[in-house]
């Protein structure tokens, strides 16, 4: 027999409304239909009426997870198309405070992931470690999620030694606490249950789907757009991290790893921090095309810009991670349990802000 | 005997239920680090639940927009009265930097009664918490004026 259930909008797992119509046959998936637009604002037409310098701060607002990578993203395009020369430093600055945002960004979703198969002690774990990391956006930038730290030509803030001191202090305890919950996220037998097999996506099909982030690297396939060397990565080791699973065991290992790196970058970024100004003076209006791509926290995210030579951007396109994961997505829920409908749905790590903007 | 029971239970350990409508995440993780050791909402009695029907406490944050304001008015009716609305963050009130992008219909107060307005982009836990408190006097005053009716 087959019946229709309606997953979310409004969903306790769900911390962002997306809408699934899961066809069952008993318990088993047999078609997911997603459907979207519960959080579309239409981000994209404001370029028409805020100038090239206010649409950071609508950038920033695309989604409050990744905020400052967006905004990293928009600013490094525009210095493209604007030809203007960043300050070393303000690279570097922009490299820690992208790394601690993706710390919190995979806290948050480890603690969301766990969440989902019913531990919630280890949700509450994470979280806790999380704050730490909050309480460094909010000492060095002045608020805890959205930093506002970009702009074009450099940075706003600067991180002071005596602040560096102090992260590095806190990074120290991170480490130590998130270590101590990898027996739990990664050997433990319950969650091995929940995790391992379970919505299985293959290299090839990864591939041809589009697949980005983790996703992507959790199939087997080493790509990162940090690659690429944006800001400051040019300077520092980078190695992209892969797992072969290709499974939500695999995804959850990958991030959970990722975590790990991030910490190393901003201490590697702090030691080679070099002594110059934070921002130049940008004269003039953007003019020309211009593409950019930088690593979010959940994968490759893309700014198309196109200036016209007054204050007003004629196109902004932002393609974002998840768009890309939906269709992946699609393809790995038919087959699976109901119970195991959340799992799959986390392990991709959805925004749905980012995507529909 | 029994109304007075549920009355003073409502205000000691008022159950939550939390609504995106459209936001872009920061509210909802903020509202979402309320329930963790750091803030800890709980130890005031307060439950986030995912079920309207057992609600006493809406927090929605976000722009609402031409599809989820259906959504919004749907979980609104369905909760139990007396009922209070916390609206979080500058989209919630206003629409915030959003407010002429074309499918916004700003603020949350064009759809259903707001009780507590929570100001800031995104609203910081503390406010968050200070806000249902507020909701909570609110609620106190309700249920008063209710016994007054009879």
């Amino acid at each position: 027999m087959k019946n229709i259930i309606p997953f979310g909008p409004q969903h306790p797992v769900l911390p962002e409304p997306i809408h699934l119509s899961l066809t069952l046959e008993d318990e088993i998936v047999i078609e997911a239909v997603p459907a979207l637009g519960y959080v579309h604002r239409g981000l994209e037409k404001l370029a028409d009426i805020r100038d090239f310098n206010q649409m950071i701060q609508v950038c920033e607002r695309v989604c409050g997870i990744c905020s400052m990578i967006h905004a990293l993203c928009y600013c490094q395009g525009l210095e493209d198309m604007m030809k203007v020369e960043v300050p070393e430093r303000a690279k570097f600055l922009r490299t820690i405070w992208s790394e601690i945002h993706r710390m919190h960004s995979h806290l948050l979703w480890l603690g969301l992931y766990a969440d989902s198969f019913g531990l919630e002690s280890l949700f509450m774990q994470f979280w806790k470690i999380r704050e730490r990391i909050m309480d460094i956006n909010e000492v060095t930038t002045g608020s805890r999620v959205i930093v506002s730290v970009n702009i074009i030509g450099g940075v706003r803030r600067d991180i002071s030694a005596e602040q560096i001191r102090w992260i590095l202090g806190e990074l120290k305890i991170v480490e130590k606490e998130f270590i101590a919950l990898q027996e739990t996220m990664n050997n433990e037998y319950t969650v091995k249950k929940r995790t391992v097999g379970i919505g299985y996506l293959s290299k090839e099909l990864a591939h041809s789907l589009g697949a980005a982030g983790a996703v992507l690297r959790g199939s087997g396939i080493s790509q990162d757009m940090r690659q690429l060397k944006y800001a400051a990565l040019s300077h520092l080791d980078f190695e992209p991290i892969v797992e072969y699973g290709g499974d939500c065991y695999s995804r959850g290992l990958v991030r959970f790893r990722e975590v790990l790196q991030s910490i190393d970058l901003v201490r590697q970024a702090v030691d080679k921090l070099p002594d110059t100004e934070i921002s130049v003076k940008v004269k003039g209006n953007p003019e020309g095309e211009v593409i950019n791509r930088v690593e979010q926290p959940r994968g490759e995210c893309l700014y198309y810009l196109k200036g016209n030579g007054t204050k007003f951007l004629d196109r902004v396109r932002i393609r974002t991670p998840t768009f890309a994961n939906v269709p992946p997505l699609a393809h790995i829920l038919p087959g699976a349990d109901l119970a195991s409908v959340p799992v799959i749905v986390l392990s991709i790590d959805p925004c749905i802000s980012c995507t529909e903007r | 005997m029994f109304k007075k029971f549920i009355e003073k239970s409502q205000l000691k350990s008022p159950w939550i239920v939390h609504l995106d409508c459209g936001s872009c995440n920061g509210c909802d993780i903020e509202t979402l680090a309320c329930l963790t050791p750091m803030y800890d909402i709980e130890r005031f009695g307060i439950l986030n639940i995912g079920n309207p029907k057992h609600a006493d406490v809406l927090i929605v944050t976000g722009t609402v927009n031409h599809r989820n304001k259906h959504i919004l008015r749907n979980v609104y009716n369905q909760m139990p009265e007396p009922k209070m609305v916390v609206a979080v963050g500058a989209c919630g009130l206003t629409g915030g930097v959003f407010r002429d992008a074309p499918n916004v219909v700003g603020g949350v107060d064009k759809v259903i009664p707001v009780d507590v307005y929570v100001p800031g982009c995104p609203g910081k836990p503390e406010a968050i918490i200070d806000g249902v408190i507020e909701a909570l006097a609110k609620l106190a005053e309700l249920q008063k004026e209710g016994r007054k009716k009879k």
